[in-house]
């Protein structure tokens, strides 16, 4: 390599704009980027779904055009040599680029291939990579046998079969277990202290931005911040504070706080309200809460998601802000929570064939309580929701639901239930007049029940400007409320959440989860799943599963509680579930 | 272009065709499961010929000769006769499709015939689906021709006739319409093979993601384009041979030509129908959308505009002259003449070439369109 070039970043990108076009209309995906990466460290491309950050990769990778701008990868313009570029960069797409039919052995000699890996090296390679990856024991089976982590980890050994010098990692982490999320890091790690390969890595989970070296953020096709991310961490030192009262539930107080003046977020951690203030000035609990007594406030370490907030609350418009406070209930009779259990699960279990996706599970869940099913994709978290709105019928096992038995009636408890599906399964083609229309006629409502329902959605969820616009042209915040507003239209007194935050920018994260609180304090039942962990702190309780197994139910405190030592006096409820993964395989290779 | 990495490339990516070939079934099953149950299905469903069609018979007054004319209709391959005691009963039957048509001897039928005739025979064909109502016709004269030869010959008289028609049927002596439809047939059902194993393969590496992660690896998309056709270029030509087997074996088709023709025209339509699936996997992404592309763009035309079923000799010339842009046309042509007829150079020839044209065209058109891009 000629000594110039070590000058150059691995990638620049000046002015870059892309669109693209469907029918008549023309999305811009990115709109005048200009950023870099630099070599041998970790750029962290970081944003929500629709930020742009796939375009941007494919840009990067040659697999696209862009409209206006240019693009250099080690200082190659990438439009007029792609191949060239391709030669010395790898690229894992979302779904790691795997053949699902081919094992992980003949896998790897395809990619060994196609980079014309010479034979002489090879065998020295795939120790270096198998052993990396953990994947010698299973280098004859099929690629699609593999567990999500074990299939990031081949793709990622895919890509490296010949050591690139640069290296684009899209989304890797999404809906992987946190201990291969953990793995996978220390292989980049690793990569980068000891081949000097530039990784640029997109991600939408905030908190993987602090392991990167600098960072790039995107949101709806702009950047909109570069830099190291402790420099972004560090302008929020001071602004952050844990805040505890006994006097009101916390879903009020995080309700009150979110609206108060001078607060930037208020989010549940725990029993505790976690909020961002607007000025390093420690916040005053008179102010904040009025009327409400024995407030504690401690201050809390700055995390970088907090400097998202602000930058995205700085490009919001003050108009936009939520307006005045709204009276605080003050906790009276909020303790005496219902016992009633509403959805009643005993020993189920469900097998597709040999392979048992639920494996003798059991937990209750009562009235007005958010209740979280907290797992990997994979964990079965999915089969049990199937099954739970009787879409699935059990292989085994009890399952009541609002004291209906699922295996006799079925019907009849669907009824009951208001279900938001995975990616929000709207009809993309109908206005959001229409699909209010069809899922409200689809749970019979008629005539002028129907109408009163549609003008309270339009109206409830802000969607009046919206109402004769097709559902599929809407950004994915408005998709989400138009999600939850139809599984809403025949007041359910039980919700189920598939989910249902995946990939929306938190600010929209936020404004969902304060809408399921007000459900909450009405009274509905509500039944989330997620593997996004920090989401589990919402929850009342929740249960943590991995392989069709729940390994650890209670709330998100407690669970955390369990981990905390003087070397790590907040543990996260990814530590909480990495310890519980790794106790569960200990105990399951000792057995 | 040809060098040592580049030759590496395709060989890993034979490779792994081949294992995925062998691993999925779906690409063995529309190799071989799908022109066998076409054909199988289209060899025993459709055929053009009568046989055994059900026909009511009305006499309404029992004599021998009446007897012996039902006889000869009795021991005709082409009826299944079926005697009715009154002209309303079998106009009934007819209405209730029991019968395709019926034959009426009156009460005079004896008597006018021995007076020296003539003597009327009614006969009633229902021309719903006019094709078969000619050949039943058709068939029904031959009988009656026949029965009254024979009775002349009984009563020791020749018939006179001024002139005689002696018929010879060339090329397909047992006049079976299935010998005639199973090699278009065959053209027709490899049409749908050809395309659709290209097409979906390749919409089936888009719609799983792989396509993106070999477009970012050194290859050309040459070499992506080539180990596509490979392997599928094998696998449709065992379908190929399959179809063939089926065609002489079960449907005993003749087979007049020769071996080496018939493999090396297949080849030529091959690679136009792969082509052509090569072309529809350029834009469509997921499988479902390659699927019914395939069946529309290609499937259909073959059937309608190849003169398998429909001759091309009579369809008004504006449609005439779009039969040409039909691959299964020229092989149609060439799969009857070297089933039936044999090696005809002045026929296969031209369709021949025809096909050469077609598969340059079509895979030259998937190398120019084809981008190593995701736009």
């Amino acid at each position: 390599m000629r000594p110039t070039d070590e000058a150059q970043p691995a990638i620049s990108i000046a002015g870059v704009s892309r669109s693209f076009r469907t029918g008549k209309r023309v999305a811009a995906a990115l709109d005048n980027i200009s950023a870099q990466a630099n070599r041998g460290v970790v750029t962290g491309l970081i944003g929500p779904d629709g930020a742009g950050k796939t375009t941007l990769m494919r840009l990067i990778a040659g697999l696209l055009l862009p409209d206006r701008g240019r693009i250099e990868v080690l200082g190659t313009n990438v439009a007029d040599s792609a191949l060239a570029v391709q030669t010395r960069l790898a690229y894992m797409p979302q779904r790691f680029g795997l053949y699902e039919d081919l094992s992980v052995q003949e896998n790897l000699d395809l990619y060994a291939d196609l980079r014309g890996v010479p034979r002489a090296v090879r065998t020295e390679r795939y120790a270096d990579l198998l052993h990396m990856t953990g994947l010698r024991p299973f280098t004859s089976r099929l690629a699609g046998r593999l567990s999500g982590g074990m299939k990031q980890k081949l793709g990622l050994a895919c890509t490296l079969v010949h050591p690139p010098e640069i290296l684009l990692l899209d989304e890797p982490t999404v809906g992987v277990d946190p201990v291969s999320r953990r793995e996978l890091w220390e292989i980049i790690d690793h990569l980068t202290n000891t081949a000097a390969t530039s990784v640029l890595f997109s991600t939408a989970y905030l908190d993987e931005a602090e392991r990167c070296d600098a960072v790039l953020l995107m949101h709806e096709g702009k950047l909109i911040g570069a830099g190291d991310p402790r420099e972004f961490t560090a302008k929020m030192a001071g602004r952050s504070y844990q805040l505890r009262t006994k006097t009101i539930s916390k879903r009020a107080a995080q309700e009150a706080l979110s609206r108060a003046a001078g607060i930037l977020d208020a989010t549940i951690q725990g029993e505790a309200v976690r909020i961002v203030t607007d000025e390093a000035k420690a916040p005053n609990a008179a102010q904040l809460l009025p009327g409400v007594d024995g407030v504690t406030i401690s201050a809390a370490p700055p995390r970088f998601e907090d400097s998202f907030i602000a930058l995205l609350r700085a490009r919001q418009s003050a108009a936009r802000r939520p307006p005045a406070p709204i009276p605080i209930p003050i906790l009276a009779d909020a303790n005496q929570e219902s016992q009633e259990d509403v959805i009643l699960v005993r020993n189920l279990t469900r097998e597709f064939g040999a392979f048992r996706a639920v494996d003798d599970i059991a937990f209750s869940v009562r009235q007005g309580e958010i209740f979280g099913l907290l797992g990997a994709n994979g964990a079965g978290k999915s089969t049990t929701f199937r099954m739970l709105c009787g879409l699935l019928p059990p292989t085994g096992g009890l399952l009541r639901v609002a004291g209906f038995d699922l295996r006799t009636a079925a019907a009849p408890a669907r009824g009951r239930i208001g279900y938001m599906a995975q990616k929000f399964s709207l009809y993309g083609d109908l206005s959001v007049r229409q699909n209010l229309r069809f899922f409200s006629s689809a749970y019979k409502l008629r005539n002028a029940r129907q109408r009163e329902r549609i003008d309270w959605a339009l109206a409830e969820f802000d969607l009046d400007a919206f109402a004769d616009a097709a559902s599929g042209d809407l950004p994915l915040g408005f998709k989400q409320r138009l999600a939850l507003a139809c599984a809403l239209m025949h007041e359910p007194e039980i919700l189920f959440l598939d989910e249902p935050t995946s990939g929306v920018d938190p600010l929209a994260r936020r404004e969902f989860w304060s809408r399921i609180n007000a459900l909450a304090d009405k009274g509905v039942t509500i039944l989330v799943t997620t593997h996004f962990m920090e989401e589990a702190e919402y929850c009342d309780r929740l249960v943590i599963m991995a392989q069709g197994r729940i390994l650890a139910e209670g709330t998100a405190e407690r669970l955390k509680e369990r981990l905390r030592r003087p070397d790590n006096p907040d543990p996260t409820m990814e530590d909480a579930f990495v310890a519980l993964i790794q106790t569960a395989e200990a105990q399951a290779s000792a057995a | 272009m040809m060098d040592r990495l580049s030759i590496l490339r395709l060989r890993g990516l034979l490779r792994k065709e081949f294992l995925q070939i062998l691993r999925d079934p779906s690409a063995l099953a529309i190799a071989f499961l799908l022109p066998a149950i076409l054909l199988l299905l289209f060899g025993y469903g459709v055929s053009l010929d009568a046989r055994n069609a059900p026909l009511a018979v009305v006499i309404e007054q029992p004599t021998p000769l009446a007897a012996d004319f039902a006889a000869n209709l009795e021991h005709s391959p082409y009826f299944s006769p079926r005697r009715f005691a009154s002209f309303r009963e079998a106009e009934l039957a007819m209405d209730r499709r029991e019968a395709v048509g019926v034959i009426w001897l009156r009460a005079d039928f004896a008597r006018k015939a021995d007076d020296g005739g003539p003597a009327p025979i009614g006969v009633i064909v229902n021309g719903v689906d006019a094709n078969n109502a000619r050949l039943i016709e058709g068939y029904i004269q031959q009988v009656w021709v026949n029965w009254l030869q024979a009775s002349a010959t009984r009563a020791g008289r020749a018939l006179a006739f001024p002139a005689v028609v002696h018929p010879r049927v060339w090329f397909n002596p047992a006049v079976q319409s299935r010998d005639y439809l199973t090699p278009g047939l065959i053209a027709v059902i490899m049409t749908l093979t050809g395309a659709l194993l290209t097409a979906l393969v390749i919409a089936r590496e888009w719609e799983r993601g792989t396509m993106e992660a070999l477009m970012v690896t050194p290859v050309a998309i040459w070499e992506i384009l080539t180990a596509k056709l490979i392997p599928y270029f094998v696998l449709g030509m065992g379908g190929m041979a399959a179809s063939v087997l089926i065609a002489v074996l079960l449907f005993a088709v003749p087979f007049q030509g020769s071996g080496w023709t018939l493999t090396l025209c297949s080849a030529l339509f091959m690679l136009a129908a792969l082509g052509m699936g090569l072309l529809i996997s350029t834009f469509a992404r997921n499988q479902f959308v390659a699927g019914q592309t395939a069946i529309i763009v290609t499937f259909l035309p073959a059937f309608i505009l190849s003169g398998f079923i429909f001759d091309i000799g009579s369809m008004p010339a504006a449609v005439q002259f779009l039969t040409h842009l039909v691959a299964a046309r020229y092989f149609v042509t060439i799969l009857q003449s070297v089933f039936l007829a044999g090696d005809i150079w002045s026929v296969i020839a031209p369709n021949a070439a025809a096909l050469l044209i077609m598969a340059v065209v079509f895979l030259g058109a998937v190398r120019l369109t084809a981008r190593k891009r995701l736009d």
